[in-house]
């Protein structure tokens, strides 16, 4: 197989292809075997600059892409919300020009406002990287979801994977959504109606509004933040009833599968969508899923950033 | 003696329903004979072959943003739009800095309008104090200043008793109460319709309730009170059945729609061209096809635009931070006639009574809507075969924000005629 993806940017799982899915966790397989090197670099990307556009607070995402970046010998720049002209009220446009005008080849994009790297991505001709936007997409994080299922399972067609949680502001659960219906998986979605609607039966995934139903025969049971600002507006009446009927509890997951594993995009509010305790007893892929993230990013840097020096 | 002879043009004769060739004599700003063949040998001849002759359209609804955002639009702009697109009349909405909630501000904005001299513009005033949804604004004063309506637009009256008195209070002098319907509780952060698609694109929903919620309660305060309500931008087939409904019993209501509405539904969403965010929302293909049905059926009665001019640093951002709505006037009429007359959708009697008569009537406007002996001599010269572009020099009003922008559109106006006065274009 050719390890070539022939479009500039990449802004959601639901624009790619299966074929495209695969050649970006493959090549992120060869990427890792240089993360177990002694010495954990290559000239790869020597001599291109990639930006980093962070809108919104990250601690994985952002150290990642910016390591997997520097793994591959690339310039990196950061520009957040803090101490950068966007305090001053610059625009995210002129912000974007202004940087491409120093000649970037990727902007690794989050942002609080969904479609905002798509916006973006028609004002440059530089690789966009959605890192996040809004409460639409988060293809690495789907991306290194799904290589950490591989990993376990060996494959990712025909596994059962319980999403559970505030799915209607959740850009990982829509990315998984798109990434896994792609590779094969059957997709369960749980949590209160009120976060959960209807609508997305549309995308082909099954829903369910019990959990203790929903955690029966599943491999891979994948909780989400539950923000606590969705409390103020009213989508569920206090943590402690969150907990009661959809958190990831001991008691709920005696009811699964013994080979199902826990996973988590973090961060973890440990206590309430999920108990710390589980993962001592349970199987967590939690941390795999974070070195996996580097490995996802290195790989979709090295795909997207076109150029001889890349495809070397 | 000033007297013009348009000559050779197909009239559109809303009032006996026919398009057919005539000659339209005007003096003095008014229509003095519209014949089959008139000669008249002191006239100024005015040669319309091959031109429809259209009654000048009047526009229910038009943010022109003076005073206070002339740096999206000002009163000087927006007429030249309006006039430049074979509009006569605008009505102003209120949500201006300071917003029209007093006489004094109805005074300014027909002073503006009367040194511009473009397009006339007709204000809107406020229903309640500071457009805060509290208090009663002085609706009489307003009124013999020259406000033609009554509307919070931008914000519903939420509070069901405030509501109530504006269409019972108004009725000593048959004031226009013009309702923004829309129960903010259901749309706060909105960002697009609520439905499956715009869940998977993780735009925050608007849902058609939040607009039915707010027309039924209304319908049945007009119901209740008498009084004379008009339902802005009207965006939902589920909407439209209570209108109809409401209509059918005797209640005195009429609603509009705008050419988005008309045109465009959701799925232009998916490239997040924040030129397509406008509120109401776009929303289902289903909903555009019924708001066309409900226009032909007359249980809508108005194409009204909602002209919402935004400067570039306002539109041209995230789709989260840019603000609703976009620009009509310079274009509404061409890209109509091309999209709904042209291609059979729509009869052109029908397209233009919709945005000329039929307002006129609702807002009181005498002798204005149609091409007729004794009326106002404003109407407009449109070449369909003469093709535009929607450019930058194109468009005369200051702000671009449309998603038609560079688009062309086969349809020319060619001159508006306004109370006997010739504006080229």
């Amino acid at each position: 197989m050719e390890m070539q993806i022939k479009r500039k940017d990449l802004l959601g799982l639901e624009d790619l292809t299966r074929e495209e899915i695969e050649i970006i966790l493959n090549t992120a397989k060869s990427m890792r075997e240089i993360l177990d090197r002694p010495i954990k670099k290559v000239p790869t990307l020597k001599g291109k600059t990639v930006v980093n556009m962070f809108f919104e607070p990250s601690t994985r995402t952002q150290s990642s892409f910016d390591l997997a970046a520097k793994r591959l010998s690339a310039d990196t720049v950061s520009v957040s919300t803090k101490g950068s002209a966007v305090q001053k009220g610059e625009s995210l446009l002129d912000t974007l020009l202004n940087i491409d005008a120093m000649k970037a080849d990727a902007f690794i994009v989050r942002h609080w406002a969904s479609g905002a790297p798509h916006f973006l991505a028609k004002h440059t001709e530089a690789a966009v990287i959605n890192a996040g936007d809004g409460t639409h997409e988060h293809p690495t994080q789907a991306l290194l979801d799904m290589l950490t299922m591989e990993d376990r399972f060996g494959k990712i067609e025909g596994l059962r994977v319980l999403i559970v949680g505030d799915i209607l502001h959740s850009r990982v659960a829509r990315s998984n959504i798109f990434g896994l219906k792609k590779m094969g998986a059957h997709v369960t979605l749980a949590g209160p109606p009120t976060l959960l609607p209807e609508y997305f039966k549309e995308l082909g995934v099954e829903i369910c509004y019990d959990i203790d139903e929903a955690v029966k025969d599943k491999d891979v049971i994948m909780a989400l933040r539950i923000q606590k600002e969705r409390l103020e507006e009213a989508y569920f009446p206090s943590i402690r009833e969150y907990r009661k009927y959809f958190g990831i509890t001991r008691e709920r997951l005696k009811r699964a599968s013994k080979n199902a594993v826990i996973m988590h995009p973090g961060p973890v509010n440990w206590g309430v969508e999920l108990d710390f305790d589980l993962i001592q007893e349970r199987e967590s892929l939690i941390l795999d899923q974070v070195t996996n993230g580097v490995a996802i990013r290195m790989a979709v840097l090295y795909l997207f950033i076109r150029g001889e020096k890349a495809h070397e | 003696m000033n007297r013009k002879l348009f000559k050779g043009g197909t009239v559109v004769d809303v009032l006996r329903r026919k398009v057919s060739k005539a000659d339209v004599l005007v003096e003095e700003g008014f229509i003095l004979a519209v014949e089959p063949s008139i000669d008249a040998s002191d006239a100024e001849v005015i040669n319309c072959d091959g031109l429809f002759i259209v009654p000048g359209l009047i526009d229910m609804h038009a943010h022109l943003r003076e005073p206070g955002e002339e740096h999206k639009e000002d009163i000087g702009t927006g007429t030249s739009a309006a006039i430049h697109g074979g509009y006569v009349a605008v009505v102003s909405m209120p949500n201006t800095n300071p917003p029209c909630d007093n006489r004094s501000v109805v005074e300014y904005i027909l002073r503006r309008s009367k040194e511009e001299d473009k397009a006339e513009v007709l204000p809107c005033g406020t229903i309640t104090k500071g457009r805060k949804g509290l208090e009663l604004a002085e609706l009489s004063d307003m009124h013999e200043g020259g406000a033609v309506a009554f509307s919070d637009d931008g914000s519903w009256v939420q509070h069901s008793g405030v509501m109530r008195r504006a269409l019972e209070y108004t009725k000593f002098f048959n004031g226009l109460i013009i309702s923004h319907p829309e129960d903010s509780t259901l749309t706060h952060m909105g960002l697009a319709n609520e439905s499956a698609l715009t869940t998977k694109l993780g735009l925050r929903g608007m849902p058609v309730a939040a607009e039915t919620i707010a027309i039924f309660r209304d319908l049945e305060l007009a119901r209740l009170t008498g009084g004379r309500l008009h339902i802005a931008h009207v965006s939902s087939k589920d909407s439209i059945e209570l209108i109809k409904r409401a209509k059918e019993a005797g209640i005195k209501v009429t609603a509009e729609v705008t050419p988005h509405h008309l045109l465009f539904d959701e799925t232009k969403l998916v490239d997040y061209d924040s030129n397509y965010k406008v509120n109401p929302p776009l929303r289902s293909a289903e909903d555009r096809e019924a708001l066309l049905d409900a226009l032909k059926e007359g249980i809508i009665d108005v194409i009204a635009t909602d002209h919402a001019p935004h400067a570039d640093f306002e539109k041209m951002d995230e789709f989260n931070a840019a603000p609703f709505g976009m620009i009509w006037l310079d274009f509404a009429f061409p890209v109509l006639y091309q999209s709904l007359v042209t291609s059979g959708r729509l009869d052109l009697i029908k397209l233009v009574e919709n945005m000329s008569l039929k307002p006129a009537k609702i807002l009181g406007l005498e002798k204005l809507g149609a091409i007729e002996k004794g009326y106002r001599a404003s109407f407009f010269a449109f070449n369909p075969e003469t093709e535009v572009k929607i450019d930058r020099e194109f468009i005369k009003s200051r702000a671009y924000n449309t998603p038609l922008y560079n688009f062309k559109v086969k349809g020319k106006i060619e001159w508006t005629l306004k109370d006997g006065k010739i504006y080229r274009h």
